[in-house]
């Protein structure tokens, strides 16, 4: 039974890509079919992210619109055979996305793979709405800054009133993943705390994404970094999170990397 | 005060954070969460009020005030003079 996601947040530059590039690379990786879909009509980043902006050939508006088929849109990735990426169009006007047209075309991704995995642009517009709307599961992106917090609680508001799940009166699954987390930054009263943000939010959370140099890394060379550097703190948390939305449970271990040398010294450990 | 408590004051910054979101998302969800429910409230008392009598617009204030330990959702109904009797005005609170 295929199960459609939604990496969403409100607020711009939280990390919504990114994540959605590593989550579909984690769980192509245990060998589900995946599916990246770019909802950011205008401003598409996915294929750059995932390296393939120079194989987008058709977009989701031509599928929609009819002018393509969906199989010729679609780009196997060339390291990753159960992983597939869906452009967004960069040049189309967004009104172009229609509730209708975006329907068909999921319901189609639903028949051809285990994961659709939709990446959310930034906002509360049609876009946002349109991203949402088919979702089963949402994966709320958001950093440990007051901004961020604001905006994912104004999506999660969003998610129970405004997607088809909602409109039958079922529930959507939400998960908390918390990007560009401090531990130590936190540990000195300098940042929000997980449980801080679990409070506020109250949603059960998915993952903490440690700050790490390996993202920008990763995205400099146009590779999820759960491929690129899967050793890396970032890249093992997204694993764990990818682990936890197929149903395993895992511990949550909080990232404590970077020790400096007085704490290597007397041992202290990060929560 | 010392230069120690100088420096942790200055640091911990993230309790500010987390007290002011408390306050403007307990504010912002009865705005925004709330909004659809108190006009679809309105509209519906609205339609039983007028099959009785003809009622303005105005008369019917709907609010709804969420909070920790509880909700309150106020009714309140200005209804006009009704045969010989005087107009009053109708309130209903809940609580919950």
């Amino acid at each position: 039974m295929a199960k459609v996601l939604v990496v969403t947040s409100g607020k711009g530059g939280v990390g919504k890509t990114t994540s959605t590039a590593a989550l579909g690379a984690a769980l192509a990786q245990s060998g589900k079919t995946v599916v990246v879909v770019d909802f950011d009509v205008g401003l598409r980043n996915l294929d750059l992210v995932m390296g393939a902006e120079r194989r987008v050939v058709f977009d989701l508006i031509n599928v929609i619109q009819g002018d393509a088929r969906l199989t010729q849109a679609l780009i196997r990735d060339k390291r990753l055979d159960t992983l597939a990426l869906l452009p967004a169009s960069q040049t189309r006007d967004k009104d172009a996305l229609t509730a209708e047209g975006v329907g068909k075309v999921i319901e189609e991704l639903r028949g051809k793979f285990d994961w659709v995995i939709c990446d959310s642009p930034a906002g509360i517009e049609k876009g946002a709405t349109l991203a949402m709307h088919n979702a089963d599961a949402a994966v709320v992106v958001t950093n440990p800054e007051v901004s961020s917090v604001r905006d994912s609680d104004r999506i999660i508001g969003m998610l129970d009133s405004k997607t088809a799940r909602a409109a039958r009166g079922e529930r959507i699954e939400k998960h908390l993943l918390l990007t560009r987390y401090d531990p130590q930054r936190a540990q000195r009263g300098e940042m929000l705390k997980v449980e801080d943000v679990m409070e506020i939010l109250s949603i059960p959370l998915l993952g903490i994404i440690p700050e790490s140099e390996e993202v920008l890394r990763a995205s400099n060379l146009g590779a999820p970094v759960t491929l690129n550097a899967p050793q890396s703190s970032a890249g093992r948390a997204y694993f764990d999170a990818a682990r936890r939305l197929m149903g395993e449970t895992v511990p949550q271990v909080m990232p404590g990397e970077k020790r400096g040398l007085m704490s290597k010294l007397f041992g202290r450990r990060v929560a | 005060m010392s230069l120690f408590s100088f420096f942790s004051r200055t640091r911990a910054t993230a309790p500010v954070a987390r007290e002011r979101l408390q306050i403007l998302l307990a504010h912002e969800r009865a705005v925004g969460g709330g909004s659809d429910l108190v006009a679809t409230l309105k509209e519906e008392i609205l339609a039983v009020i007028a099959k009785h009598f003809p009622l303005e617009r105005d008369k019917v204030h709907v609010k709804l005030d969420r909070g920790d330990a509880f909700s309150t959702l106020e009714i309140d109904i200005e209804v006009p003079t009704i045969g010989k009797r005087a107009g009053g005005s109708a309130a209903l609170t809940l609580r919950g």
